[in-house]
């Protein structure tokens, strides 16, 4: 890969009809950084993302994702992200093993490396029986262990969480990051978006969207002296309120 | 309890082998926002089902605005405003058809209540043709909250009002209910977030099926003062690893861009700032996370 960004966008742009989606934004994320994706609901985090993600195509600007181009080499980006949402990860009446199995597959890994990776994560994850037990009957937080655990299982470049952590305990939700630091001290690179502005404190450099722009761009202490803002709760809302769209 | 809006004795509910409810007793009085804070799982929306007269409790009992959730429950179903946390309205509906429809079922009109939703519904009114199913997520919260306050209720039960909605719409929604909460009507809230703890007059933390703890912010915090100290380093990974070998540390947990440590009683916060690669030690006060974490590990351990 010739430089070190995992993530080089620039003016990427997606346009719905007449409504710009996402409009022109520009950023870079080197590569074992955490970065966190902020924005209110509807200011184009989505689209956004699933153009990084190599599953929409942008209207105008360009970008690379993992050095591949996400416009003409979207099948490569695919393969070399991990993706990870609240909503959907994991198939609750499949069991521990068998979602892994599952992914590791789809991941292209080979049925020796998947029998490994099962054990080291039965290890990791501190799972002993609950490896034959369906997801579905798993507290949420250990589901979302895993789901993580299984949207890295390929050693991605970069792994894309979409609010990975709503509504777990607080003991859980640190652990979860201790997770993610531990991968990204591993070199993978990980992006983040959340709705709550504790977990953007985590994050090594946040960017704030607003109706489709990238308003603010740096670390979470250089944004809260920007905007002489105690936390980032304060900086987002000052940014979010300016907010045109509905 | 005569003139508490909400008594709940002993309540305890399974679901198969899950102790859902485990022996919940708490007390809700007049105008006041009261919230259930614990995370997913904790029993929160089964203790809502239980008030709100959806489900019955395998033993103990409650009452709302006076009567009992199970041989009353018509009563309550007219005197209770109910918000449930899955979005409950019609996505095929319009704004104002949703508003229209849930006042049917009560048998009133919009017109003769529409003092008790204007101040929130004028925000949704240049919408008001929109199909529910396409408003913002905010928006569509606004829009539920109408629909259970129309038939101008005397209690209102919200059952995660605010997950999955962003922090503007967050602080408006909550600005909101202190509004409402001016004319007397108690309101019984459930959140998941510890930070919205600061919003309500009184809380209870919840966690697999029991109350951890009651009383305002303030009570709890002070009751759970503890030494805590927070540590920032070049790379908080690797120093949280190193806290963790560190004798007289009992735990250590990332927080945002801190890490928080409990210590022993005695513990000298400087031998901190000699470990290699830590930028800054300070003493802090616990929050509301922090006190969760020292309660649910108690309960553990």
């Amino acid at each position: 890969m010739a430089t070190a960004d995992v993530i080089a966008a620039n003016r990427l742009t997606k346009r719905f009809g007449d409504f710009t989606a996402v409009d022109a934004i520009t950023f870079n994320v080197a590569r074992g950084e955490i970065f966190g994706f902020l924005g209110a609901n509807g200011a184009g985090k989505s689209t956004a993302m699933r153009m990084l993600c190599g599953l929409s195509t942008p209207t105008s600007g360009s970008g690379t994702v993992a050095g591949y181009d996400i416009a003409t080499q979207s099948e490569l980006v695919k393969r070399h992200i991990g993706y990870m949402s609240q909503k959907f990860s994991l198939y609750g009446q499949l069991t521990v093993r068998q979602n892994i199995a599952l992914f590791a597959g789809i991941y292209g890994l080979k049925s020796k490396e998947i029998k490994e990776r099962c054990q080291a994560l039965a290890e990791s994850l501190d799972f002993t029986k609950e490896m034959d037990m369906p997801v579905a009957i798993l507290p949420l937080g250990q589901q979302q262990k895993l789901s993580f655990s299984v949207a890295t299982i390929h050693n991605p470049d970069i792994v894309f969480l979409d609010e990975p952590t709503g509504g777990v305990d607080p003991i859980t939700r640190r652990q979860f990051w201790e997770m993610i630091y531990k991968k990204a001290e591993e070199g993978t690179t990980v992006f983040v978006t959340t709705h709550y502005m504790d977990e953007a404190e985590y994050c090594g450099r946040v960017s704030i969207m607003v109706d489709g722009r990238i308003q603010a761009l740096g670390t979470p202490s250089e944004l809260k002296q920007e905007y002489h803002a105690r936390n980032m709760d304060e900086v987002f809302r000052r940014l979010a309120r300016k907010a045109q769209r509905q | 309890m005569i003139g508490c809006a909400i008594h709940i004795t002993n309540v305890s509910k399974a679901f198969g082998t899950v102790k859902a409810l485990d022996g919940i007793s708490l007390e809700v009085n007049r105008g006041e926002i009261y919230g259930l804070l614990g995370p997913d799982g904790a029993g929160k929306t089964t203790l809502f089902r239980i008030l709100t007269t959806l489900l019955l409790p395998d033993s103990g009992s409650a009452t709302v605005c006076g009567f009992d959730t199970v041989r009353e429950y018509t009563d309550i179903r007219r005197a209770a405003g109910y918000m449930p946390g899955r979005f409950s309205l019609y996505p095929d509906l319009s704004v104002e058809e949703n508003l229209e429809f849930f006042a049917s079922l009560f048998g009133v009109k919009v017109s003769d209540n529409f003092d008790m939703v204007a101040p929130i519904y004028n925000q949704l009114a240049p919408f008001k043709t929109r199909k529910a199913g396409k408003l913002s997520g905010g928006m569509k919260q606004k829009l539920a909250l109408c629909c259970a306050l129309i038939h101008r209720p005397e209690i209102l039960f919200l059952d995660e009002p605010t997950t999955g909605v962003d922090a503007v719409s967050r602080s408006e929604f909550w600005d909101i209910l202190t509004h409402i909460r001016q004319s007397g009507m108690p309101i019984f809230v459930s959140t998941p977030y510890m930070d919205e703890a600061s919003r309500c007059d009184r809380i209870s933390l919840i966690n697999s099926g029991r109350i951890l703890e009651t009383g305002t912010l303030d009570e709890i915090l002070h009751r759970n003062s503890m030494p805590l100290l927070a540590v920032k380093g070049e790379n908080n990974y690797h120093t949280l690893l190193a806290l963790r070998k560190v004798e007289g540390v009992k735990t250590a947990f990332l927080s945002g861009e801190y890490i928080h440590v409990f210590t022993e009683e005695a513990f000298e916060p400087a031998t901190l700032s000699a470990i290699e690669g830590v930028r800054e030690v300070k003493v802090i006060a616990p929050d509301i996370e922090d006190v969760f974490i020292k309660i649910m590990g108690n309960g553990n351990s």
